[in-house]
């Protein structure tokens, strides 16, 4: 089955920041301001079907984020098409949604239904949850008191619960202490194992070679090369290393 | 996720806004206790002793049924507005309808409102107000009001994303509304000419609705309550429209 399909698929961004307060809008009906826009992505096609676990990689500013943004339905695109099929669970940012007042238990059941658990799947993994967190009895005391490991040990722990069908994940791989990556890490593999789809981006080609199969790699929001990893992986190695030495690789 | 886990959200964030409202609070919920009858007991000075009104009977009730709505209204409608330009994150990071946010905005509200209902309805029997079956329109006005608020945040959250200075524009209608809708004076003091055009504002409609209903114990105009009806769902529907139509290009503008 075809999980996520993207059909030449483009995404623009504006540039000019003039136009959010109300005199901003008043002046562009009166003056032509030419209008700067910046493709994100450009055309871009691929397909990711059951069980496959694709890796997303290029440079900063490739458009990788914005790939994520729209399989998850964020946003949309200018042109082409987004097809996804299935739960999706997306690790972007996370505790986005974690309010600094409530507890952790508090925070618990709001971030889990937002990422998709129903309340009796919550009150079922609850303690699950907590467990994997190892935040213990810190749980019902208010976020502000939490280090930023724990708050995103909760995230992770929150998410990986979700149960999704499709996991994205965006440079999430940084949680917590040595021990609890390493958790992270095979809860990670085990979903894998169980044949779920899977996009990630990460700028550690060691993850990549133990998470996924396949790759994309894209470069000033074109897609340049699709493939299996290794081979997609090698390619972008030799461009990096190829343009180095120049003074400056973005203006390549 | 499906939509039919949607409610479960709604209830978590309207559980989560009334939480972080009363946590802090020494007094909790009493502040939102305390402050119609502030303003009540300002007004109530200012026309029994500066500018005596005698054609009012039972001042403070009837103040009361102005400033619980408008205070409803003002309350739900400057938090609301912000609700979606204020939670960049959650628009940008979770897949989830945008439109749950404002939703649950105008809920929190409503339970903020119902604490104050109940007041209003406790102070009227305190009064001597008796019980009649016409306190059976109550869910009803009080419900269309909700409508009406509804649509209003859901249109102005959404353009409060591209003209970000609308809050300040909406607090001056706020402002000028307080004097704009017959809080502390009586709709019959309004000249006929401009009292068809009063009867259109929803929170005119409420509150003359609220002293037919309590005070005079009568029912509410019928003329009033088609009014009140066709300007609450005319609001909803515009107000749902303008937020799907914008809510396309919330992720860029945010």
């Amino acid at each position: 089955m075809e999980r996520i399909v993207f059909s030449g698929v483009s995404k623009k961004f504006s540039l000019s920041t003039q136009r959010h307060l109300l005199s901003g809008h008043i002046g562009s009906w009166f003056r032509r301001s030419e209008h700067q826009v910046l493709w994100a992505l450009k055309n871009v096609s691929f397909t990711v079907r059951d069980g496959e676990s694709l890796a997303v990689i290029g440079a900063n500013g490739a458009g990788k984020s914005t790939l994520l943004n729209l399989a998850t339905g964020l946003c949309e695109a200018d042109e082409g098409e987004v097809r996804l099929q299935g739960r999706l669970a997306a690790l972007l940012e996370l505790g986005s949604g974690f309010h600094q007042e409530l507890t952790g238990a508090e925070n618990l059941r709001i971030y889990g239904s937002l990422l998709g658990l129903s309340r009796s799947r919550t009150n079922a993994v609850f303690d699950l949850i907590v467990d994997f967190s190892e935040l213990g009895h810190f749980i019902h005391r208010p976020i502000r008191t939490y280090s930023a490991g724990m708050v995103l040990r909760l995230a992770f722990s929150v998410a990986i619960h979700a149960d999704p069908d499709i996991l994205l994940i965006d440079e999430v791989f940084a949680v917590g202490d040595q021990s609890f990556q390493a958790k992270c890490f095979e809860r990670m593999l085990r979903f894998r194992q169980t044949g779920k789809t899977m996009i990630c981006v990460t700028h550690s080609a060691d993850l990549l070679r133990k998470m996924c199969d396949k790759a994309i790699w894209l470069d000033h929001g074109h897609l340049r090369l699709a493939g299996d990893l290794e081979e997609v992986l090698q390619a972008y190695q030799r461009q990096v290393e190829n343009t180095a030495p120049l003074a400056s690789p973005v203006s390549s | 996720m499906t939509a039919a886990n949607y409610p479960f959200v709604v209830q978590n964030l309207v559980l989560k806004d009334f939480k972080i409202r009363y946590r802090n609070m020494s007094l909790g919920v009493l502040w939102s206790l305390l402050n119609p009858f502030i303003m009540m007991a300002v007004l109530v000075f200012v026309f029994t002793n500066v500018f005596p009104d005698q054609t009012v009977k039972g001042f403070p009730l009837f103040i009361l049924c102005g400033l619980i709505p408008f205070n409803f209204f003002t309350l739900a409608w400057s938090s609301g507005m912000v609700c979606v330009a204020d939670n960049a994150s959650f628009v940008k990071r979770i897949p989830l309808p945008r439109a749950l946010l404002p939703v649950s905005n105008v809920l929190a509200n409503c339970i903020h409102m119902l604490i104050q209902i109940a007041i209003l309805l406790s102070f009227t029997l305190v009064l001597g107000y008796p019980i009649t079956r016409y306190w059976l329109f109550l869910p009803l006005v009080w419900a269309l009001e909700v409508v009406f608020v509804m649509g209003l945040v859901l249109a102005t959250c959404a353009i409060d994303v591209y003209v970000r200075d609308l809050r300040y524009i909406v607090d001056s209608v706020i402002r000028v509304l307080f004097w704009a809708v017959p809080i502390f004076y009586s709709i019959d003091r309004v000249p006929a000419r401009f009292r068809g055009w009063y009867e259109f504002n929803p929170i005119t409609a409420l509150t003359v609705s609220l002293r037919q209903i309590l005070m005079d114990a009568t029912a509410p105009d019928t003329r009033l309550l088609w009014k009140l009806s066709l300007s609450a769902l005319l609001m909803f529907t515009l107000g749902w429209a303008i937020f799907q139509h914008l809510q396309r290009r919330f992720y860029e503008r945010l």
